[in-house]
């Protein structure tokens, strides 16, 4: 009896929000759910009448999608999501965020649990055979970070020297790229098995440098306030793309259609800025829309 | 098994690095551990205490918390291990004397562990040396000290031989922690990369590392068999 009676609350808040909602939009430019004029049957069509969108993104990557204690992810990716929704005339408040760690992005976009996946998503063949990206909407690189004194490292040619000491994560790309810099990897290079020990053997002055993803450094410049900078630029191009669900072109275009708009207008630096760019100081890239 | 081959000097060059990292940290383990054998059985009650807790502690903690200890807590508390930069054996050990910290880390945490299981065995050793052998020592004259140097440790060395040899045998199986702990380039590490990075397949190359291993540890064992056949002709 005590459940029926919760169900009936839920029901009564569910229904009593959803009027809210209908409400607000009926102060919206158009009036009703369905706002704008996309083609029937389309995906943005399906978005725009449910006026809901469900994205996949990172809760644990500073800069990018980090989930604080406001209790919404927040960062560039989410940025980029936010523009998504707001061209398919869908309010902040009703994006549906969900996290998706690395290993398990395709398969939320296969078993339709998110609608797109913005999670610093590095597009490659191997992921396009099984989704489609939007995009690229950013270039990250791999860098090099440094403490905040250090002057010595300028770019990956300043291991040639054999002396300076870096580490990576164990059996990772960015530790066999660095490898090809260093000019005696016995005395240069450390691995271990998460990136946390490298940043603590950089404190502790075992090595002189940390290499990966600019994305992944930025996000200990934010938490270890000051200690640390990025020495020269990304060496490497990781271009992060939108995942959306294999074949729909239309739907893939329209985000793509989003994303140059926002380069053009100027949105695109001002959310970068406003996020990932507070900590990665370097040259925004604006990257070219892959159509094929 | 041509990924092994094709490999072969990946394989060679881990081995050469495990061997070492073994070698050195064999030598500190017995030194520790017999040290630590003498406390525990000395007249005085401060080092018996001290040897007690010794084996206490680091018998009874994983290897993996002690290597953590050894990589990340002695930078924390300003050591860099420089004190094993020996001279001379840093010219036969490369890795001894490089900027580098992590080796000696390695030395330090596999010597420590094993010490505890060390002192152990050999305080078994000295148990198995009848109590007059001592006591006739004492009664000649004998320190404490000649006592063990020249009566009972050689004796207890026979004993303890083959739970010894269990022991390092342990400790070289052990050292492949060594690779997940800033130790570029050992054995199983470098065997592993070659699976993940390279796309070797994964049965030939780990059937590769145990071959390395067994190199190590099966003539270790064959010797330890006839060391203890050469005391049961002796005796």
């Amino acid at each position: 009896m005590r459940t029926t009676r919760w169900v009936a609350v839920f029901g009564a808040m569910a229904l009593a929000l959803s009027a809210a909602a209908c409400g607000g939009d009926d102060g919206g430019d158009e009036g009703g759910s369905g706002s704008s004029n996309f083609a029937a049957g389309s995906t943005m069509a399906r978005l725009n009448e449910a006026q809901k969108i469900r994205v996949g993104t990172k809760f644990d990557q500073p800069g990018f999608g980090l989930k604080g204690l406001s209790g919404k992810p927040e960062g560039f990716d989410v940025e980029i999501a936010k523009l998504v929704a707001q061209a398919l005339d869908i309010p902040e408040d009703k994006i549906e965020y969900t996290e998706t760690p690395s290993t398990v992005r395709e398969q939320v976009i296969q078993q339709d649990k998110v609608d797109i996946v913005v999670a610093t998503y590095t597009i490659n063949d191997k992921r396009k055979q099984v989704i489609d990206f939007a995009g690229p909407y950013y270039i990250a690189g791999q860098s090099i970070l440094v403490k905040t004194d250090n002057s010595d490292i300028t770019g990956p040619e300043s291991f040639k020297d054999g002396t300076k000491k870096v580490c990576s994560v164990t059996n990772s790309t960015p530790a066999s790229n660095i490898e090809q810099y260093l000019g005696d990897k016995a005395k240069q290079l450390v691995l271990f098995d998460i990136y946390q020990k490298c940043i603590d053997a950089l404190k502790g002055g075992q090595v002189d440098a940390v290499t990966t993803d600019n994305v992944i450094l930025s996000g200990f410049i934010s938490t270890n306030e000051g200690q640390f900078k990025l020495a020269g630029q990304p060496f490497t191009e990781e271009p992060y793309g939108i995942g959306l669900k294999k074949g729909d072109t239309a739907f893939k275009n329209f985000i793509n259609d989003t994303l140059e708009k926002a380069f053009q207008d100027g949105t695109y630096e001002k959310v970068w800025k406003e996020t990932a760019g507070k900590f990665d100081t370097s040259q925004l890239k604006t990257p070219t829309i892959d159509r094929s | 098994m041509s990924a092994v081959l094709d490999n072969f000097d990946v394989f060679v060059s881990g081995f050469w690095l495990t061997l070492q990292l073994c070698l050195l940290s064999a030598i500190g383990a017995l030194l520790v551990g017999t040290v630590m054998a003498i406390f525990r059985i000395s007249p005085v009650p401060p080092l018996r205490a001290v040897g007690t807790s010794y084996v206490t502690v680091f018998r009874n903690i994983p290897l993996t918390i002690v290597f953590f200890f050894a990589a990340f807590g002695l930078p924390a508390l300003g050591s860099n291990a420089n004190f094993l930069r020996i001279p001379g054996l840093d010219q036969l050990f490369t890795r001894l004397g490089i900027d580098l910290p992590y080796f000696r880390f390695a030395i330090i945490a596999l010597s420590l562990y094993t010490g505890a299981f060390v002192c152990e065995a050999l305080r078994s050793g000295i148990n198995a040396v009848p109590a007059g052998q001592a006591e006739a020592a004492r009664a000649i004259g004998l320190t404490f000290t000649q006592n063990l140097r020249y009566v009972v440790l050689p004796q207890a060395w026979k004993a303890a031989i083959v739970p010894l040899g269990s022991v390092i045998i342990a400790m070289i199986k052990n050292s492949a922690l060594a690779g997940f702990f800033g130790v570029i380039g050992d054995l199983s590490n470098s065997g592993y990369s070659l699976i993940t990075v390279q796309g070797e397949p994964t049965i030939p190359i780990m059937i590769g590392i145990s071959v390395g291993f067994l190199i190590m540890t099966v003539p270790l064992g064959i010797l330890l068999d006839r060391v203890e056949k050469r005391r049961a002709v002796a005796r």
